[in-house]
């Protein structure tokens, strides 16, 4: 099975405190460091077991700048094969249905009988993968967490409201997004990272994907942020401030006086 | 010495000379012996090298303390007496039992120099040894198979025990014994009854009492049984020969070697390979031990060595609290291992399988908080801690990383904390310290001070821990030395990074705290953190670097020089009764049991008792740096394990000097529902509160 997984590299919510810039247009992105995108190693860890399971490989592909070359090189690490960096002045500012427009082309460039995606990015809006099905006019699952190959189908699990599970059959070649649990994935040591080094990743642009530059980028966004903000306190809601036993403390006493606990 | 009776060396059976069986046993039973010994050898050979020919002077001076004068037995009283008297036993009959072989062939022989005065001495002692040996054996006997302690059971997991092992072993030992005694009081007797001048036989020893058993039996009962007990001698000396080799009692061989060969330095975990520099480490294929022949032929001679005494299980807190760890299976699932892949009949069974998640499995390698008990206990030199980072060194370079310490190494990769924590933050702290004093945060380029003091990641970035932080600033501003610490330049220190197998990362951040370190151009380091403590002192290796204290020791100093005195407890503290815990990696690691011990002495006032388990029998905290995210298996925590053990001493104090320690202990104490009767606080904490 080729497999093709779609990754992002995106600031890391756990290692930064974000803060909103002066302009009040973006986060501050100095002193950020930057990692995958946390759906998007279940995603290659997945398409890892399944290749390794049932042979096939797994390429991963990025829509970026040079500096998303690192997270191509972390998922080689893991076991990817090949990394595809789809990089070009004219991909920047590009909304979700513009991101979804330059993997279509890839994806047409290459012959895959699955492409996978994390669910959503820490920053973004869970769209890119829905709308690469979509333009590809191939069947789409989301939420996936559980994945089993048959001929040329794909029996899989998603997660639904409530906790609850659906399986469902689905024809390939098909577009799934994963959900974090799926599997356990792989560390990946600095060790790896360097092994993987030296592999050549090709760079795709506008024009080695045939794309019309007009098509994709800030100018045929239709998606534009305005504005980006902390969301101001609303009726009934409390910050509690403090050091962490103090909070602790204050939240117990709301609790109860509340009848949460007794 | 006249002989009465007929010697085995010219004895007849049946017209058979027997003395083809004196020749003959010895021969085909050291052929076999050297057979199976060879066949131990192999997995040795295939081995992964290890430096263990180095500094034999010091390697000689363990070999006199820890082998021969069996230096860590008594820790066990019962059992290290009754060894003692075995082993002793042992050296001595050993001279004996050669002389009785040859004896069956020449019936005069002895060695030379016994038959002068050293020979009346020696022979009367080894009378006395071989009756010693005896009651031992009896009284190991009876308490291995009737008061059976707890120690030498199996976990049903790990399948049948060894007692049946240790019976027969315990009943060839007291053959051999009653065999020798018999052989000589048969002759002694006959010469008795014959009126010559009989061998001397030494009173109340088991050859006196055969001897006095038998002056009345006949004259053939006495010769049958001189030549008989000579025969179960011979067979039964050599069979246990050749049987030594096929258990545990391999020790009573390899344990010499083993001490030879035991690690000498305390505190560091050996490199990845031996003969590759840090440097050239991306030159390796795989790191780490994921088949059994990447273990080094040490590991398999520690293998093989397990007495399977159970010290070491018993000493180990993961083992304590039920986790999946105990580390004497560690030797022997890998002795099993060797011995059925490496027969002594048939042929050689080499796999490139990984042998995690068969032979071990990952939630044991990862159950070890490296707090040492084990090797600290073991009394022939077995080694633990390296087998297990090894281990995890495999499992890191084939991605089998638990989950839950996948993203604090990320962090450490990134940020150089586990935590996550901005750089810019790392110095923080200090500011709650600006209204007392400034501290010279050594983050511009040509700032400088006499000490650095090395905050690490837990002191600088956990809240309750930068209190730790702020004490030890204060203690240094007190003591008036020119201080430092590195700020945004400062990593983490790298101690548990480096025990759990991230030996890379371990390299980077080790690297860098020393390029800033010796740009700081500081002349001294002082930290509160045993971890970082101990990697820097133990692990960094590097020449450029300046000595290294624990502020305890730092405190130490400055209280016999003089240099800073502490105020008498108010009377709130001084009713309360104090306990000094000893973290793993300044007490075991560093042996550094009396400084923190003087301070707390040096403080009026202070009531201090001492927990059964102290100093290097400390019982580890739970373990710090990376084993905070660890979720292990378990069904106590050891924080709360500890805080009890405590609480039997009869103590509402427990000092501890180490920020990981601080952490479980507290938590130990609520989750032992012991808050308000029982506090936590940090050696330096305590020292600034009373210092003048």
């Amino acid at each position: 099975m080729e497999i093709l997984v779609c990754v992002k590299r995106v600031p890391d919510t756990a290692e930064n405190e974000i803060e909103i810039n002066s302009e009040g247009n973006d986060i501050e992105r100095d002193d950020l460091v930057y990692s995958v995108n946390e759906w998007d190693n279940y995603a290659v860890e997945e398409a890892i077991q399944l290749v390794d399971e049932h042979g096939g490989s797994v390429t991963v592909i990025t829509v970026g700048d040079d500096e998303s070359e690192e997270v191509l090189r972390r998922e080689m690490a893991m076991g990817a094969e090949n990394g595809i960096l789809l990089s070009d002045d004219a991909f920047e500012g590009s909304d979700g249905r513009g991101i979804a427009a330059i993997l279509k082309a890839a994806v047409e460039k290459g012959n895959y009988d699955l492409i996978l995606t994390g669910a959503q990015a820490d920053e973004g809006y869970a769209q890119v993968g829905g709308m690469l099905a979509a333009m590809l006019d191939y069947p789409y699952a989301s939420l996936v967490n559980m994945i089993k190959p048959g001929d040329g189908k794909l029996k899989i699990g998603r997660e639904i409201e409530g906790g609850n599970q659906e399986v469902n059959e689905i024809e390939l070649p098909c577009v799934l997004s994963i959900q974090t649990g799926i599997n356990e994935p792989r560390y990946v040591g600095i060790r790896g990272i360097r092994k993987v080094a030296s592999v050549d990743i090709p760079t795709m642009g506008a024009s080695d994907l045939g794309l019309d530059a007009g098509s994709v980028g800030q100018g045929a966004a239709r998606v534009r942020r305005l504005d980006y903000f902390v969301p101001e306190m609303g009726e009934g809601a409390e910050m509690l401030e403090g050091s962490t036993e103090e909070i602790i403390d204050k939240l117990i006493e709301l609790l109860k006086s509340k009848g949460g606990i007794k | 010495m006249e002989h009465v009776l007929t010697s085995p060396a010219t004895y007849t059976f049946f017209g058979i000379p027997t003395v083809i069986f004196s020749v003959l046993i010895p021969i085909v039973a050291t052929a076999l012996f050297t057979y199976i010994i060879a066949k131990r050898l192999a997995p040795m050979v295939k081995a992964k090298p290890d430096l263990r020919f180095d500094r034999p002077k010091d390697r000689i001076f363990n070999v006199l303390k820890i082998w021969l004068a069996q230096w860590k037995h008594p820790r066990y009283m019962t059992a290290g007496v009754i060894h003692i008297v075995i082993f002793f036993g042992f050296l001595i009959l050993s001279v004996r039992s050669t002389e009785l072989v040859i004896k069956g062939i020449s019936a005069d022989f002895v060695f030379p120099g016994l038959n002068t005065w050293v020979g009346d001495v020696y022979y009367a002692l080894k009378d006395y040894a071989a009756t010693a040996v005896f009651i031992a054996v009896v009284v190991a006997f009876v308490r291995r198979a009737f008061f059976r302690p707890e120690r030498y059971a199996y976990p049903e997991s790990y399948g049948e025990d060894h007692t049946w092992e240790a019976l027969l072993v315990l009943g060839f030992i007291a053959t051999l014994m009653v065999s020798e005694s018999l052989f000589e009081a048969a002759e002694v007797a006959a010469q008795v009854q014959a009126g010559v001048d009989p061998d001397f036989l030494a009173p109340l020893t088991l050859g006196w009492l055969f001897k006095n058993m038998m002056l009345n039996s006949a004259h053939q009962t006495l010769q049958n049984a001189h030549v008989i007990s000579y025969f179960v001698h011979d067979i039964v000396f050599f069979t246990f020969l050749c049987f030594l080799p096929l258990g545990k009692h391999f020790h009573v061989i390899t344990s010499l070697f083993n001490v030879y060969f035991m690690r000498l330095n305390r505190g560091n975990i050996r490199p990845v390979k031996y003969g590759v520099g840090d440097d050239e480490l991306d030159s390796l294929e795989s790191f780490g031990v994921k088949r059994f022949e990447d273990f080094t032929w040490k590991d398999i001679l520690d293998f093989y060595t397990c007495a399977d005494c159970g010290r070491c299980s018993d000493n180990c807190p993961a083992n304590a609290v039920g986790r999946p760890l105990s580390p004497r299976f560690i030797s022997l699932k890998g002795r099993d291992y060797a011995f059925g892949h490496y027969p002594i009949r048939g042929d050689f069974i080499r796999t490139d399988d990984n042998i995690m998640g068969k032979i071990y499995s990952e939630d044991e390698i990862w159950s070890c908080t490296t707090c040492g008990a084990c090797e600290q206990e073991c009394p022939i030199g077995i080694e633990y801690i390296n087998k297990i980072v090894d281990m995890r060194r495999g499992m890191v370079d084939e991605g089998n990383v638990p989950q839950s310490l996948q993203k604090p190494l990320q962090s450490l990769e990134k940020r150089g904390n586990p935590y996550g924590k901005m750089e810019k933050k790392r110095a923080e702290w200090t500011k709650e310290l600006a209204e007392e004093f400034d501290v010279n945060v050594l983050e511009k380029k040509d700032a400088s001070a006499e000490i650095l003091y090395f905050v690490d990641s837990v002191t600088s970035f956990d809240e309750r821990m930068q209190s730790v932080a702020r004490a030890t600033a204060r203690i240094l501003h007190k003591a008036g030395v020119d201080f430092g610490v590195l700020g945004k330049n400062e990593k983490d220190a790298g101690n548990e990074v480096r025990r759990f197998g991230e030996e890379m990362l371990f390299q980077e951040l080790k690297n860098h705290n020393i390029e800033a370190i010796v740009n700081a151009g500081v002349k001294r380091i002082v930290t509160a953190d045993p971890h970082a403590f101990n990697v820097i002192k133990n692990d960094y290796n590097s020449d450029e670097l300046p000595d290294v204290e624990h502020i305890a020791q730092f405190l130490a100093g400055c209280i016999s020089g003089g240099k800073i005195s502490l105020n008498a407890l108010d009377d709130d503290w001084a009713k309360k009764t104090f306990t000094y815990h000893d973290p793993c990696y300044l007490g075991r690691h560093n042996e550094i049991y009396d400084e923190p011990r003087a301070v707390l002495d040096a403080i009026p006032g202070l009531r201090r008792v001492e927990m059964l388990r102290s100093r290097d029998r400390s019982f580890c905290c739970g373990g710090g740096g990376l084993m905070l995210f660890y979720e292990p298996e378990e069904e106590e925590r050891m924080g709360v394990r500890r805080v009890k053990m405590a609480q039997e001493a009869g103590v509402s104090v427990i000092v501890t000097a180490c920020p990981f320690c601080l952490t479980n202990i507290e938590d130990g104490i609520k989750v032992a529902g012991l808050e308000g009767k029982m506090e936590a606080i940090d050696l330096s904490e305590l020292v600034a509160m009373q210092v003048q």
